[in-house]
């Protein structure tokens, strides 16, 4: 038996982040005061990242340790953006775990591997990297999400998304046993070409099939596995759903992108119906069920379920009767969704943790009232994330719609264009009325808003980047088709 | 074309304006907002003058066209032009900008910065709706300019100005979400193309036109508002502040009246004709019904509302006759309401903001106090109620004759409006103006400022001379409105 030592190259940013990790933790477990050391070491990992990932793009697609691992543009573009969110998150949340004492070394330790589980998520190829990058992402996840030790809710949530994604995990993993029964492959690429040459039992395919989409509709957070969003987002510190509500997004589009599109397209019939279900569910129920909250957090959860609905609304959109060649169009225009959203939900929970302080946590409307009195710029930027959300232009979210619904368009859904339509107009309800609150209520709490000048800095930013990408959103939608071009 | 982009700084330059009177920030600034305010709104007028000194009459076709690729990946273009239709209506706003940031110059006292932004900013969305060549871009700027008014009638309106910004947006989001799905698509069938004058082109069956037809009627319908669908903007313009009633009135209920003429006669002139007799009703509805409705309403605001409706009905009538004398008619009268109903509700504002009521029982024997207001306030009730040598006459007069070739009961049923329209706005000034002072408040009332009186005075001068010399209007629109008739005269099928 001999060794083949792999090519570590296309993998060099995983290694820099695994190796960061341990520095963190020797930080962390020797210096006195870690907190500033940890934080400015994970932005440094982070930002380290990102150089390696830019330095070793080259736009070829690079297989690597025996074809479990794959380098593409798609992964590129992906991780950049990944690491790009994390950073955010991290900056917005500091301020906040610090008032609480959550601002601890395994806070950050657990960004980095959460980061990690999405990277390896992002660029498997294979079923086993992927789904050993989803379980550590969810471990560090639910870890995260307890963080709270002496919170009930937040150890009821923690609870509740490890029973429950323990559960989809095992669906998941069912399902891919399945689809290694019918074509006797894990890896993602071998799974199309057996696929492709009428290998396997098509029953037992389908049953795979059926338990991967559920799985993954899970970790999308979709009708109707959705029920862990809206106690969790609740439930956890807001910074940590925070974390939640952006860059695992991008991860869990990925996975998709990796398990139908790279494995499974010769059953792009048979799971677009399927992500059609799962989409129409999500835009009606997360639409409606938003409407009744008063939480904040729970609100953007449930549109959150809504805006993976119109997500899904694009990936379903590929294949029409066998003809592909709407596939780059709607498939990049999901990556132009994705990525909206994350930048919507980084602004939009970003300035509820700029509204905490100690001791207040901003979760409910009520506390956006007045908001325009006390700070006008900031509840302007709300405004804008509200009306981006909505679909309203001159935002990115009107294009990130505007791109998903032409896809459908152009698959010859109509009915499905004209549903997802009125349920936004339901949703822009919704939208409005934080809009109300903030500029048309008087404010019951006069204190001024605390928060660090970078924070603000970036904060301002961030909704700037929504109205500038809403107004020059070309840009972005290239990136999204160029960066695909390879992987389809 | 000349080497300026007139029509992107008519839409720019009060957008900038606006973002500008913003960054004054707080009220402590108020004059600054204010001064800032007034120049950008004169620059945006400006800029807009040589649109109709430079037109020419001649010709139909788009002029002043820019183009520059906006979004390449769904071949979007920043794409301006406007033709003899669209013209009249970018300097309407424009001017209507300049009437409303002095409308609201003392009376605003909180958040003036914003205030003041909300309506530069409007201003140029609205030039932009007008000038749009681009399907895309139209949709952009139409949704674009729900933000601002609903910003304006939910914080600066009255008591129940909460309800009524949500209504209004909901209601116009509602009818423009399907024009969305129906440009999605145009864009689809024309092969890629968001192009407006290329979808006047595209030909398509009789039942893909209706469904067009059909999203464009919703979307547009609520906008203009017609008949049955009409219920949000009474709500919006009693709340709204007087500036927000003014834009709302004078340029908000335009843009759907617009949209036919753009989108539905050209792009689906079967369904058009085939649909023309259920708007025809639905235009008689409005201008009878609804001008019953308007004799009984005891606030003055919502009976202006209503007379905007009853005024708005004679131009969807106007328009699916199909003659010139119609549709320049019913152009005529978009106009002349611009400036009729501005005038009227910033009259009423210039009550209001002295009594802080717009019950009619309220006042009486103004005219005590008030006498030059009084005069004028008279001026714009009879154009109102369309006496000859106004504006509003000329407008209603042309319908009525373009209806009479069509059906004469069809007519005659709109004619009466010219009876109804003067019963309820002269009864409404009897009541406010006339008689003995009926209250302590109405005799503490002090005449118009030099303020209010030059800009009442302006807008009197607009509707007499539209209404005497109607010709510099209807011969911009001329070549473009009979080249639209006979594209839609032609079938697509």
């Amino acid at each position: 038996m001999n060794f083949v030592i792999p090519d570590f190259y296309p993998a060099a940013a995983e290694l820099f982040v695994v190796a960061m990790s341990f520095v963190i933790l020797m930080a962390g477990t020797f210096a006195k005061d870690s907190r500033g050391l940890t934080y400015a070491l994970t932005q440094l990992t982070l930002f380290g990242a990102a150089a390696i990932t830019l330095f070793t793009m080259d736009g070829q697609v690079n297989f690597t340790f025996s074809n479990m691992y794959v380098d593409d543009l798609m992964g590129d573009f992906l991780k950049l953006v990944l690491y790009f969110s994390v950073a955010i998150v991290l900056l917005y949340s500091r301020g906040y775990m610090n008032d609480r004492k959550m601002e601890t070394t395994e806070y950050y330790v657990l960004a980095v591997y959460a980061t990690l589980g999405m990277m390896v998520m992002i660029t498997a190829n294979h079923f086993l990297t992927l789904y050993l990058g989803l379980e550590l992402l969810s471990l560090s996840l639910y870890a995260m999400v307890a963080l709270q030790r002496d919170s009930a809710r937040a150890t009821e949530a923690a609870m509740k998304y490890f029973v429950l994604g323990a559960l989809a995990s095992g669906l998941l993993l069912y399902g891919i046993s399945m689809l290694y029964g019918a074509t006797g492959t894990l890896e993602i690429s071998g799974v199309a070409q057996a696929i492709y040459h009428q290998a396997g039992n098509k029953t037992v395919l389908m049953f795979g099939l059926v338990f991967v989409v559920a799985g993954l509709a899970f970790k999308l957070g979709v009708v109707p596995f959705h029920m862990w969003i809206p106690d969790v987002y609740h439930g956890a510190p807001t910074a940590i759903t925070l974390f939640i509500a952006s860059a695992p997004k991008l991860a869990a589009f990925a996975m998709a992108m990796r398990l139908l599109v790279n494995g499974l397209f010769e059953l792009a019939d048979q799971w677009q119906s399927m992500l059609m279900f799962l989409a129409i569910l999500s835009i009606v129920l997360g639409n409606f069920a938003a409407i009744a909250q008063s939480n904040i957090k729970r609100m953007l959860g449930y549109s959150g379920i809504s805006h993976m609905g119109f997500m899904l609304l694009g990936l379903m959109s590929g294949v029409v009767g066998g003809d592909r060649h709407f596939a780059l169009n709607a498939y990049s225009s999901s990556m132009f969704y994705v990525i909206s959203y994350v930048l919507m939900s980084l602004a939009s929970f970003g300035v509820v943790l700029l509204l905490s302080r100690v001791g207040v946590e901003a979760e409910n409307l009520d506390d956006f009232k007045g908001l325009n009195k006390r700070s006008s710029w900031f509840a302007g930027v709300m405004a804008m994330v509200m009306f981006s959300m909505a679909g309203i232009p001159f935002f990115v979210g009107f294009f990130a719609k505007f791109s998903v619904l032409q896809a459908v368009v152009a698959a010859g859904y109509i009915w499905v264009a004209v549903v997802a339509v009125i349920m936004s107009l339901i949703g822009a309800f919704y939208y409005l009325r934080v809009v109300k609150v903030m500029f048309f209520d008087e404010p019951v709490d006069n204190t001024p808003l605390v928060a660090s000048a970078d924070m603000r800095v970036l904060l301002s930013m961030n909704g700037l980047a929504i109205a500038g990408l809403g107004l020059a959103p070309q840009a972005l939608m290239s990136l999204c088709a160029y960066s695909l071009l390879g992987s389809l | 074309m000349t080497g300026i982009p007139f029509l992107s700084l008519a839409i720019w330059v009060p957008i900038v304006g606006g973002l500008l009177a913003l960054a004054s920030g707080s009220d402590r600034n108020a004059s600054v907002a204010r001064f800032v305010a007034l120049l950008s709104a004169l620059a945006g007028l400006a800029v807009s003058i040589p649109l109709y000194t430079g037109f020419d009459v001649s010709k139909s076709a788009m002029q002043f066209v820019e183009s520059y690729p906006w979004i390449p990946r769904f071949n979007i273009n920043y794409t301006l032009g406007v033709d003899g239709i669209s013209v009249l209506f970018v300097l309407l706003n424009s001017f209507i900008t300049v009437i409303v940031v002095v409308a609201g110059w003392e009376v605003i006292k909180e958040k003036v910065a914003q205030y003041m932004a909300g309506f530069l900013i409007m201003s140029g969305l609205i030039n932009g709706i007008f000038s749009a060549l681009d399907g895309l871009l139209f949709y952009v700027f139409f949704e674009a300019s729900l933000i601002p008014l609903f910003i304006i009638i939910g914080v600066w309106g009255g008591p129940n100005r909460v309800y009524a910004a949500i209504k209004f947006f909901l209601y116009t989001l509602a009818g423009s979400l399907l024009m969305l799905v129906a440009l999605l698509y145009l864009f689809m069938e024309s092969g890629g193309s968001f192009s407006i004058l290329d979808w006047h082109q595209l030909k398509l069956g009789m039942d893909v036109q209706g469904l067009l037809f059909w999203a464009f009627l919703v979307s547009f319908a609520v906008k203009v508002p017609m008949f049955p669908v009409h219920t949000w903007l009474p709500d919006a313009h009693v709340e709204a502040p007087t500036g927000g009633s003014i834009v709302l009135a004078a340029i908000g209920l335009k843009l759907g009246a617009y949209g036919f003429l753009r989108f539905s006669l050209p792009i689906a002139p079967d369904a058009s004709h085939a649909f023309a007799p259920l708007i025809i009703t639905l235009s008689l509805i409005a201008v009878v019904y609804i001008g019953f409705i308007a004799l009984v309403q005891t606030d003055m605001k919502k009976l202006v509302a209503y007379s905007s409706i009853a005024h708005m009905g004679f131009v969807t009538l106007g328009f699916f006759i199909f003659s010139p004398l119609g549709v320049e008619g019913a152009l005529v009268q978009m106009i002349s309401h611009g400036f009729v109903s501005g005038a009227m509700f910033a009259s009423i504002g210039v009550l209001y903001d002295r009594m802080h009521s717009r019950q009619i029982a309220d006042y009486g024997g103004v005219v005590n106090v008030m006498p030059k207001f009084a005069a004028l306030f008279m001026f714009f009730s009879m154009a109102n109620a369309g006496l000859p040598a106004t504006s509003g006459f000329v407008g209603e007069f042309m319908v009525v004759l373009g209806a009479v070739q069509f059906n004469f009961w069809v007519a005659f049923t709109a004619a009466t409006t010219l009876i109804v329209g003067a019963a309820y706005t002269l009864w409404m000034y009897k009541r406010v103006v006339f008689g003995p002072i009926t209250n302590h408040h109405v005799s503490e009332l002090t005449d118009l400022n030099n303020r209010e009186f030059v800009f009442l005075s302006i807008l009197a001068v607009c509707v007499l001379a539209m209404g005497i010399y109607p010709f510099p209007v209807t011969e911009v629109m001329h070549a473009s409105v009979n080249d639209l008739l006979k594209h839609v005269a032609v079938s697509k099928l």
